[in-house]
């Protein structure tokens, strides 16, 4: 059997306003699993994925690689889940690209030459290492999505949680994040709209209504059952 | 995308963009503490000074007239005090308070048109500039692009709603609708910031920002910073002995 690497249990979330984010929810990610978040806009996805680093604090329980997310474990929790965040370009604050990718590496304890290998690698890996030396403001957005992934590609994380990964990405660009995320071996949490997105990538969908996950199952039957997929089975033009 | 003149200027191939920052550092603090010491034959100095950046800029290979426009900026807030000196009957003063913020600003756009904004703040740090100002520098400048953007998507989304290009009626209506898009812009940018620094927490930031490179202090810099930095101060007690 294998060990879940996040769990949460009753985890319930107000924002300042008082309104409610997220209302209880239960959900478990196995090493090496791969999860679609699915749920209509606001419905808790994103506040959730924000709750797995301690980003956000709520009530209820959750545990990471068997670590509980609190304070003192914040620096334990953030070497292993890593966050691509759904507006890449605030996730880039380095002056320039490398800087930024080598960023994380960096902050968890590795030396100068190994970070920039890594953050070399890394933006290899998602076809950027011409760009290490421009500005992350100067990039495109689909090519500051790439950048993003790569800094957290290169912190080497045993989770992956990425927030809306093909927002901007064109068709190409997204099936070459599918076919670069299919070949991790990392645990995954896809939150998405893209449906074929999800479908090539996850087995397992859990969907969110109102903050809490009201299905849990096979991607094309949770897609199905709320008639998500629109994409996929679009109707016919009229002629 | 964005074009940022002073960003592209500061990548630049000169001899003056190779050097290490710091050899340029040091001979601007001398030139300001020369500057802004200045009490006699002042004109003289401002123009030896003026004459001294002009051939920095051109060395540089970086347009003279827009460098020298882009410096007038400081203008408007030094000509309120000129002015104040200039009415309460010390036009002199005025004069050198509107001349040295000038050239002042003229030579800190020299260094920064000639330095990449990293390799100017890992310079500042070997300085040993307390790191904690060189954060809030570089955040201060990645900051500007955010608002910078947040304004630009704000500008277009009004345009694209009808928004009319050409002068509204009134005034009041004008500055109603300016401040409150300065509200927006700031809450926007607010929750921009906010998102920033999620994202640094996510990745272990813990208040300190590391340099990836380190710089090397060559004998030519040593010359150049000697050369530079006794430059204006000879020139000054050369104008001022003359005189």
């Amino acid at each position: 059997m294998k060990r879940p690497v996040i769990e949460t249990r009753d985890l319930r979330f107000r924002y300042g306003d008082g309104a409610p984010a997220l209302n209880g929810v239960n959900f478990r990610l196995d090493e090496g699993e791969c999860v679609a978040l699915l749920g209509p806009n606001g419905s808790g996805k994103t506040t959730f994925v924000l709750h797995l680093n301690g980003l956000l604090e709520g009530q209820g329980s959750v545990e990471v690689c068997g670590l509980s997310v609190e304070r003192r474990n914040l620096p334990a929790i953030r070497r292993k889940i890593g966050l691509v965040f759904q507006d890449s370009e605030s996730q880039l604050f380095m002056p320039t690209v490398l800087e930024d990718v080598a960023f994380g590496p960096i902050n968890r304890g590795l030396g100068r030459p190994e970070a920039l290998e890594r953050a070399m690698a890394a933006l290899k890996t998602v076809g950027m290492e011409g760009s290490a030396a421009r500005a992350p403001y100067h990039l495109s957005a689909g090519e500051q999505k790439k950048v993003a992934i790569a800094g957290i590609l290169a912190t080497d994380p045993e989770i992956l949680a990425l927030d809306e990964p093909t927002t901007f990405l064109d068709p190409p660009g997204q099936r070459a994040l599918a076919e670069l995320l299919g070949a991790l071996p990392q645990a995954k949490i896809l939150v998405t709209h893209n449906i074929p997105f999800a479908l090539a990538l996850c087995r397992r969908a859990v969907f969110f209504q109102e903050g809490v996950i009201v299905a849990d199952g096979p991607v094309d039957e949770v897609v199905a059952r709320f008639g998500w997929d629109f994409a996929t089975a679009a109707p016919q033009p009229r002629r | 995308m964005h074009h940022i003149v002073l960003e592209r200027w500061s990548r630049g191939a000169s001899p003056l963009h190779r050097l290490d920052p710091r050899a340029k550092i040091v001979p601007l603090l001398a030139l300001l503490a020369a500057l802004a010491t200045a009490r006699h034959a002042l004109p003289e100095f401002s123009a030896a000074v003026f004459a001294m950046l002009c051939a920095a800029l051109l060395a540089a290979r970086i347009p003279l007239f827009a460098a020298l426009a882009r410096a007038a900026l400081v203008l408007p807030f030094a000509a309120v005090f000129a002015a104040v000196c200039w009415l309460s009957g010390d036009p002199a003063r005025g004069l050198a308070l509107a001349l040295k913020s000038y050239l002042s600003a003229l030579a800190v756009l020299t260094v920064v048109a000639t330095t990449p904004l990293p390799v100017l703040l890992r310079g500042l740090e070997l300085l040993r500039v307390p790191l904690f100002l060189l954060t809030v520098a570089q955040f201060l400048y990645r900051y500007l692009f955010v608002i910078s953007e947040e304004a630009q998507h704000m500008r277009k989304a009004a345009a694209a709603r009808g928004t009319p290009m050409r002068p509204l009626e009134s005034l009041g209506a004008r500055f109603r609708a300016a401040a409150g898009a300065l509200a927006v812009l700031f809450a926007r940018s607010y929750g921009r910031a906010q998102d920033v620094h999620r994202a640094m927490l996510a990745r272990g930031f813990t208040g300190r920002l590391h340099p990836l490179f380190d710089l090397r202090f060559r004998p030519a810099d040593a010359a150049f910073t000697a050369l530079a930095s006794l430059a204006p101060v000879a020139a000054r007690l050369a104008i001022e002995r003359i005189r």
